[in-house]
């Protein structure tokens, strides 16, 4: 069985953001960037399913700008067996990441696709399920266990009260939630290995889609600030405060 | 201009986080329907009709959509989608499963987590784990928002008379329900409660929850907790607060053993009154508490019991 795992080069998730004082944007300059960590455990999750002998293949995909090869060869160094990335410097919005993925479902043919959840840069949500109705495939999303079975994957997913858990006939979709599994962290030789897999370089372009965009960004601002608060010496003072102060209680 | 709104519901029960979506709707303006679809769900539609603002409830029902699946909602909402000039539904996991695939078979894109609506057509968002708040303009032909609930104060439940209409709905499905296990609780819901206890690493061991779960009982509060406390397997992962986990924003916030680390700020810090124990005084939670108190969590956390 082939699997796809889609990723992204994103801040790293250590950096705190800096809104740039003109309000136009988020400081990205100078930032350390890394795969997004969503993607990882979708990578990891691949690994495990060719240590278990259910996947054979496993390709990752990245869309982005060049230097995004780096988080295709991390993923190479955790196990994936050849990357693709799709170049383009657009800005990326869901719907045309969506597209492209579809082109490259088309023309690898995985039984299984692998993402993250969301990207915690824009924080959609949205491009796993996107895909799955371009692609009339089902999907599992936010899912903390996958079982794959023949041709069929059972998948539980994190919902609001709890769990639950679905059943789809293979090819699908699955995007990732944190507690699907704890990604590894690549080994030295695995590192120096991996810059001898295929990694292929294509483009939007190539693939016949258009990166379009739809939202104009108009302002970025900082989230309002809580006015520091007070100490309280004990839980008696605490409890007055709630009750004739804050009126919580 | 038409605004469709998708209930949020169990089949017997309409949710909460529906009449806050309504209200999202009014601030963008113009007449609103509710589409409630499930199986055996009319008693939901009734209550829908009633929600102010509300000028139509469209029902769809068959076996494929009894449990919301993604793929049955996204085919349904994409079907009738196209009829209006906003879709919006809560940024619940049900939301979030179901209307990115709706959008990308209208060939739209979305907006998900909105907090703001600045015009019909701009709307603003957290990005970057609630890092910073982006405005943007949107030039669909149709704009598709999920709506973050607890940015917007709930529509009325009474005062409407809406008009319910049965929709055709269909029965395939391309995935299948196996089973469901939800925490059953007599508490009040998470998202909904107007006191919330959430308990960090600081509780040392899943035991030492029960402290927080007989404060709460006292407060009728729901209780909640640290990603740092769901890693570490002290509780399960439904009572995570965080950009990771619910988004909350009750009357009162107490956070107990829980030093702040952002992904947690971000689940909880537009809650109107914060309290933080802890003793670390250091720990970042105090800068975001209205009142702090240093101290050992299990000698104060009892004795809060008593006196509250």
């Amino acid at each position: 069985m082939k699997v796809l795992v889609a990723v992204k080069r994103v801040i790293d998730y250590n950096v705190k953001v800096r809104v740039k004082a003109d309000n136009s944007d988020v400081d990205l300059a100078n930032v350390k960037m890394a795969m997004n960590p969503f993607c990882e455990i979708a990578v990891e999750e691949a690994v495990r399913l060719k240590e278990k002998g259910v996947a054979s293949e496993i390709v990752v995909v990245s869309i982005g700008p060049k230097v995004a090869q780096e988080q295709i060869r991390t993923a190479l160094a955790l196990g994936a067996d050849r990357g693709i990335l799709v170049e383009t410097d657009a800005t990326l919005e869901s719907l045309s990441v969506a597209k492209v993925l579809k082109a490259v479902v088309e023309k690898e043919q995985p039984q299984l696709v692998l993402m993250g959840k969301q990207t915690i840069d824009s924080d959609n949500n949205q491009t796993g399920q996107m895909l799955g109705a371009l692609t009339g495939m089902p999907q599992g999303t936010f899912a903390s266990e996958v079982a794959v079975d023949g041709d069929k994957a059972v998948v539980t997913r994190e919902v609001d009260g709890g769990l639950r858990k679905v059943s789809m006939n293979l090819p699908a979709i699955v995007t990732t939630d944190l507690r699907l599994n704890e990604p590894r962290y690549a080994s030295l030789p695995n590192i120096m290995k991996a810059k001898r897999k295929p990694l292929e370089m294509t483009s939007p372009a190539d693939l016949g889609v258009e990166m379009t965009n739809s939202q104009t960004l108009v302002r970025v601002t900082p989230p309002a600030e809580r006015q520091p608060g007070v100490k309280v010496a004990s839980v008696e003072e605490l409890v007055d405060k709630l009750k004739n102060e804050a009126k919580v209680l | 201009m038409t605004i469709l709104v998708i209930a949020e519901h169990d089949n017997s029960e309409l949710k909460g986080a529906t009449l806050n979506t309504l209200a999202a709707a009014a601030a963008i303006g113009g007449d609103v329907h509710v589409l409630v679809a499930g199986q055996g769900c009319g008693a939901v539609a009734e209550t829908a009709a009633s929600a102010a603002g509300v000028s139509k409830v469209l029902v769809a029902e068959s076996a494929a959509l009894e449990h919301q699946l993604g793929e049955a909602m996204g085919d349904l909402v994409a079907r009738i989608g196209s009829e209006y000039s906003h879709i919006l539904a809560p940024a619940t996991t049900t939301g979030k499963d179901f209307l990115p695939r709706a959008a990308a078979l209208l060939d739209v894109n979305m907006m998900s987590d909105v907090i703001g609506v600045e015009s019909a057509d701009t709307f603003a968002r957290p990005i970057y784990a609630g890092n910073a708040i982006a405005t943007y303009q949107t030039s669909d032909a149709i704009k598709i928002l999920t709506v973050r609930t607890t940015a917007f104060d709930a529509v009325a439940a009474e005062g409407g008379s809406a008009a319910i209409e049965a929709i055709e709905a269909s029965d395939s499905a391309i995935t299948e329900f196996v089973s469901e296990e939800l925490a059953e609780s007599d508490r009040p819901e998470l998202t909904a409660a107007p006191i919330v206890i959430s308990g960090g690493r600081g509780l040392q061991n899943g035991d030492n929850f029960t402290m927080l779960y007989q404060l709460a009982d006292k407060l009728g509060a729901a209780v909640g907790a640290s990603r740092a406390a769901v890693d570490a397997g002290f509780v399960p992962n439904d009572l995570q607060v965080g950009q990771t986990g619910k988004i909350v924003a009750p009357g009162l916030y107490v956070a107990v053993g829980i030093s702040g680390a952002i992904q947690h700020l971000a689940g909880m810090k537009d809650s109107k009154v914060i309290v933080a124990i802890n003793k670390d005084e250091e720990a970042p939670i105090f800068q975001v508490a209205d009142y702090g108190l240093v101290a050992d969590l299990f000698e104060a956390v009892p004795e809060l019991e008593k006196l509250v």
